[in-house]
């Protein structure tokens, strides 16, 4: 249980961190909060050979900027401080909703999203919210800098586009348009554990509260991140008069979990369904709520 | 950086100087970069009040504050607490030599039996009631999810984490009594 020998780097900008990677090809990788990469390397599923440790790059990769549209983060910003941020709540309630879930308290103070999206297991939320969402990652390398859309980036399980040479700066997590709703849940062995079945719901209603669309993506049941897109059910009907436990009916039919030790995919498929009832319903009601809310979000973060 | 030999049998490896502060000390040590920054505080620095269980963040016995926070030691590798501030089990009795109050309060409710888990559980309970002084029992509860313990006296160390915030309210009325 001890990490294999490599050598460590500990650049001190952003530039010079590129620089190690490009050099040292498939046999470096980067490590920001550790809280995967660790263990993985502890019980040798990895051994790189070389380890580019970026928590010096504070002054370039802990950015954390709010905004109506979205928000966006460097790769130091940890679970949770962008979990606290009340203005990212604010703007992007889905981001927090589903960071309280990501594993315990203590693992969420050292562990960064942008690694967590970087490492892309199909058992973690921040990937299926970055999917759900269509947000985008930001790599640089020394050939330049490039923007990944989610639906891009994500090629397997455990496994980005991302290149050798790249590193993840930063993610960027826009916030749904119009009067919209979402919730996210997620049903686990035990409390913390990775979850046997999880959810995240975006909910948009028009002003008669009819849905003008309604897309969800699951944890622990695709290979990448995949958005089930509801709106074509659902359109023109109000969230009170939907049939919500159909909605679950709709998503068992068209999933295809994995089953293993922890659960079969017949009980994955009821998981999911049971979580699609009883999400759809709340984001819907969050959607009336928000839009009931007489301050709008531009000002939420200065009210007391 | 230098290659050197040494009784752990990490010949031929890389190592480095490491400064930071350990429960307010300054300490240089010179380890090999792989160490983790559990290992480093038992082996380096002969700190064995940290407990290592299960090695892959699971089971929280190893659970240090990294600049008031905790964080699992095993996850972190000694090389990246450079220029940090580590608070151990060992660092949590105050000033005068009287206990904390989350030790106090583990004393007062009976919150160990083995002990093995306790450091871990002190950790996080300590930064636990310095955010929220006032816990329900939900979050009290919440507050230890991370943290296992196989003689499995979770009970008690939910009535400790109570009791600690408790103990904490007291202390801080007497200090602003006094």
């Amino acid at each position: 249980m001890k990490t294999p020998k490599f050598s460590y780097h500990a650049p001190r900008t952003v530039a010079e961190a590129l620089d190690v990677l490009a050099e040292h090809s498939s046999d470096g990788k980067v490590l920001a909060g550790g809280q995967s990469l660790v263990p993985v390397m502890a019980m040798r599923l990895a051994s790189p050979g070389h380890l580019v440790d970026i928590n010096r790059l504070t002054d370039e990769l802990s950015g954390l900027e709010v905004d109506d549209e979205g928000v966006r983060i460097g790769a130091l910003v940890r679970h949770a401080r962008l979990e606290r941020d009340e203005k990212a709540a604010a703007s992007v309630p889905l981001v927090g909703q589903a960071l309280r879930h990501v594993a315990h308290p203590t693992i969420r103070n050292r562990g960064t999203t942008v690694g967590s999206l970087a490492h892309a297991d199909p058992s973690a939320e921040m990937p299926t919210v970055l999917a759900l969402l269509g947000g985008h990652v930001v790599a640089r390398s020394v050939r330049g800098e490039r923007t990944i859309d989610a639906a891009d980036f994500f090629v397997g399980p455990m496994e980005s586009c991302l290149g050798y040479d790249e590193l993840a700066v930063a993610a960027y997590f826009p916030a749904p348009e119009g009067r919209f709703g979402t919730a996210f849940d997620e049903i686990c062995r035990r409390h913390g554990d990775y979850a046997m079945c999880g959810a995240g719901v975006v909910a948009v209603l028009d002003e008669a509260e009819q849905y003008v669309s309604l897309k969800l993506s699951l944890v622990s049941v695709h290979d990448v991140p995949e958005v089930l897109d509801l709106t074509e059910v659902v359109r023109g009907t109000t969230y009170d008069d939907v049939d919500h436990a159909a909605l679950g009916d709709w998503v068992r039919d068209r999933i295809d979990p994995p089953g293993d030790l922890h659960a079969s995919a017949d009980f994955r498929r009821h998981l999911a369904s049971v979580l699609t009832k009883r999400l759809t319903h709340q984001a819907a009601v969050a959607a009336v709520e928000r839009a009931s809310t007489p301050t709008s979000s531009t000002t939420a973060g200065g009210r007391p | 950086m230098t290659t050197t030999d040494d009784h752990t049998g990490t010949q031929g490896e890389q190592h480095l100087e490491v400064r930071l502060r350990v429960n307010g000390m300054p300490r240089r040590v010179e380890l090999p970069v792989r160490r983790t920054l559990c290992d480093a505080l038992r082996q380096d620095l002969g700190l064995t009040g940290t407990h290592v269980g299960c090695e892959h963040g699971v089971c929280g016995a190893c659970t240090v504050l990294l600049d008031g926070e905790p964080v699992r030691s095993c996850l972190m590798l000694a090389v990246s607490a450079e220029d940090h501030d580590v608070t151990t089990v060992e660092g949590l009795t105050e000033p005068d030599g009287r206990l904390s109050p989350t030790q106090q309060a583990f004393v007062d409710c009976h919150g160990l039996q083995c002990g093995f888990c306790t450091p871990g559980f002190l950790t996080t309970i300590s930064a636990f009631i310095e955010e929220n002084p006032e816990p329900t029992e939900e979050e009290a509860r919440e507050a230890v999810g991370g943290n296992l313990c196989r003689c499995t006296g979770y009970q008690n160390i939910v009535a400790s984490v109570l009791r600690a915030a408790e103990i904490q309210r007291e202390r801080a009325a007497e200090g602003g009594a006094a």
